[in-house]
């Protein structure tokens, strides 16, 4: 009943100041929900671009749900993503001649995997042998990973000819995921994305260490008490994490854009970020938060043509509505 | 090549001038105790408004006060969150980063790629013909001159003062401070408003100065980031964080013409350099005490050792 509540308040405060910033621009507010009601549920097409954001939504928040159990701010995820492509483009590079597509992107899925998760290893390390905050060891590599995308962009791995911000030469076309006719994404990779939510929930419900990363999540002293290892499962939770995050990235370079580009993580890793506190750290309610923001971000795509809006609306939704039950839920804890 | 020192020093005293503003306000509100993560969306909120007040009031001193005073709301919110309901500093933080970029994507939209009024540089009399340092120092818009004032001002303030004992013990040892009878939370509000309006300033000197009008991207994007590593390199001390600031901005400068003389170094490197000097900062807070680095090296990185706030980002209810 507490929970109804709280989000019958989210809502309704997060559509009034909605409406308000709306008005601010003089734009009806109507015409901007038909605008992203038209924007993604009009057509199969429409819908499948949605579907094409959920699945790596969904698959990053999955990685977060371990780390915030655990009270860490994996803020590090977006340059997880990235070097998670960068490990992809690699492989590509490199055994797509080689090999048979199959075995390569095998190949390439394993290697995002792990780039991913050493990079959040870092993170942890970090944390656990120096007490580096894992927000300014995660933000620092993020922009390390930028960083490094840029140079392998511009650099070695540039188009023959010239280097430009639309990224390196695409994969060969081999190695192109199959897509059914007049879809947008790969049922396999839809899938995939199932699957590691079903798992994930899994782990949580009826694992000893899902129960045991909340334990120590909700009471660092008492479970040392009981002689858990802290370090040892923020690693394992970090690593987890960077592991999903690298999935991401092999989803966004494989599937979405065939090579890799500076904007390669599409900001997923701080929207699935965003995704998990709203979902106030449990599992149950991130698909279902990460359909709407994956709704809001492609309905606003069209937004510029067709009402004359900049497309960062669906930005602005998403935040005022994570700010607002940040603000409802603490409100009433404090009251 | 080609140029004049003195207007290749007054570039970068020019280019730090937001960094240096943005990272006295950070410090400040650090050192009461609170971390305003939101600083990257807050500057580029002040670039918005500042641009778009300026433009369309025609006054680019309106511009500056609108940018600050917006600086000043998101400040606002995070504290009546964190410090009134006692939500997370870094989740608000990070989540009104988030929001204050979209927001001034989505309302600076129809100001975007227009011309508007810009700071007009004012050239002291006399001083600004000295051969060298009149166009390195005297050369400036009346913000960057500010922005210099503000190094030593912040610096006494905080070392000087009673008010800035107080400050510091709000951010030490907020249990202490409030015995002797002083209002914590007050404390901590006040210069989380202060580091907020001067984000919002540091916003405005970019889109009426260095990186003039608006748009998708602005040119400021990251920059908020930059400056709180700056803060943790620096130490917390002003005069460090605005030394970063200025060596940030020589890096920035030099990569430009670095990359015509010698193309080995990409400009992506120098770009990101704070960030690596910023967790290796953070390594040694918490290593120094432990001493098997050799000799050179010790003395090198005694320059970097610092100590953050003891009780920053903790959450202390007055009750």
């Amino acid at each position: 009943m507490d929970r109804v509540r709280t989000i019958l308040t989210v809502v309704a405060i997060s559509t009034l100041t909605t409406c308000g910033a709306l008005l601010i621009v003089g734009t009806n507010p109507v015409d901007v929900f038909s605008a992203f009601f038209k924007g993604t549920f009009s057509s199969w097409r429409h819908f499948a671009h949605v579907i094409n954001v959920w699945i790596p939504l969904v698959i990053c928040s999955c990685g977060l749900l371990f780390t915030f159990s655990l009270g860490l701010w994996n803020i590090g995820v977006e340059g997880q993503i990235m070097l998670g492509a960068v490990g992809t483009a690699w492989v590509m590079r490199h055994l797509a001649d080689m090999t048979n597509p199959t075995v390569t992107l095998g190949i390439a899925f394993l290697m995002a995997c792990l780039l991913g998760a050493i990079w959040a290893t870092l993170s942890g390390i970090l944390k656990i042998k120096s007490n580096v905050h894992e927000i300014f060891s995660g933000l620092g590599l993020n922009f390390v990973a930028q960083a490094l995308v840029l140079w392998l962009i511009f650099g070695p791995w540039k188009r023959p000819g010239v280097a430009s911000m639309s990224g390196t030469r695409p994969f060969p076309a081999a190695v192109w995921f199959p897509v059914p006719e007049g879809w947008r994404f790969s049922p396999i990779a839809l899938v995939a994305a199932l699957l590691v939510m079903g798992i994930t929930a899994w782990i949580f419900i009826s694992t000893r260490w899902g129960l045991l990363i909340r334990a120590v999540g909700n009471n660092s002293r008492a479970a040392e008490v009981h002689g858990i290892s802290i370090n040892g499962n923020f690693l394992l939770a970090m690593a987890v994490a960077g592991f999903l995050a690298g999935m991401t990235g092999y989803y966004q370079a494989v599937f979405v854009y065939h090579r890799l580009i500076p904007a390669i993580s599409s900001n997923y890793g701080y929207l699935s970020l965003l995704v998990v506190m709203l979902a106030q750290y449990r599992w149950t309610p991130v698909p279902f938060i990460a359909l709407l923001f994956a709704m809001l971000h492609v309905g606003s795509i069209q937004l510029p043509l067709t009402l004359n809006l900049d497309s960062s609306l669906g930005g602005v939704i998403q935040g005022i509505l994570v700010l607002t039950t940040l603000g409802v839920v603490h409100f009433r804890r404090n009251s | 090549m080609d140029m004049s020192w003195g207007l290749f020093l007054g570039m970068i005293i020019a280019s730090a001038a937001p960094l240096v503003v943005a990272g006295i306000g950070e410090t400040l509100t650090e050192r009461a105790g609170v971390i305003n993560l939101s600083l990257d969306g807050t500057i580029l909120l002040g670039a918005m408004v500042g641009f778009a007040t300026s433009y369309a009031t025609n006054s680019t001193f309106a511009g500056v006060l609108a940018a600050g005073a917006s600086g000043t709301l998101v400040a606002a919110i995070l504290g009546l969150l964190c410090l009134k309901w006692s939500a997370p500093q870094v989740a608000v933080g990070f989540v009104l980063t988030l929001l204050c970029r979209d927001l001034a994507y989505f309302l600076g939209n129809p100001f975007a790629r227009i011309r508007g009024p810009q700071l007009t540089t004012i050239s002291v009399p006399f001083l600004s013909d000295i051969d060298f340092l009149g166009t390195a120092l005297f050369n400036h818009n009346i913000l960057t001159y500010l922005s210099i004032v503000l190094i030593p001002l912040a610096w006494m303030h905080l070392y000087l003062t009673r008010s800035g004992l107080i400050l510091r013990a709000a951010g030490e040892n907020p249990e202490a401070c409030r015995a002797r009878g002083y209002m914590v939370m007050r404390i901590r509000f006040v210069y989380l408003i202060l580091g907020g309006f001067l984000a919002g300033v540091a916003g405005a000197m970019f889109s009426l100065g260095i990186k003039p009008g608006w748009g998708r991207p602005q040119g400021a994007e990251g920059m908020g980031w930059i400056v709180l590593a700056l803060v943790i390199f620096g130490g917390w001390n002003p005069v460090r964080v605005s030394a970063g600031a200025y060596v940030f901005a020589s890096l920035q400068a030099m990569s430009n013409i670095v990359q015509n003389i010698w193309i080995g170094i990409p400009a992506q490197l120098l770009q990101v350099a704070p960030f690596p000097l910023m967790i290796l900062t953070l390594v040694l807070i918490n290593t120094s005490e432990k001493s098997y680095q050799p000799q050179s090296l010790t003395r090198f990185l005694a320059l970097l050792k610092a100590r953050p706030p003891a009780a920053l980002g903790k959450d202390f209810s007055e009750s």
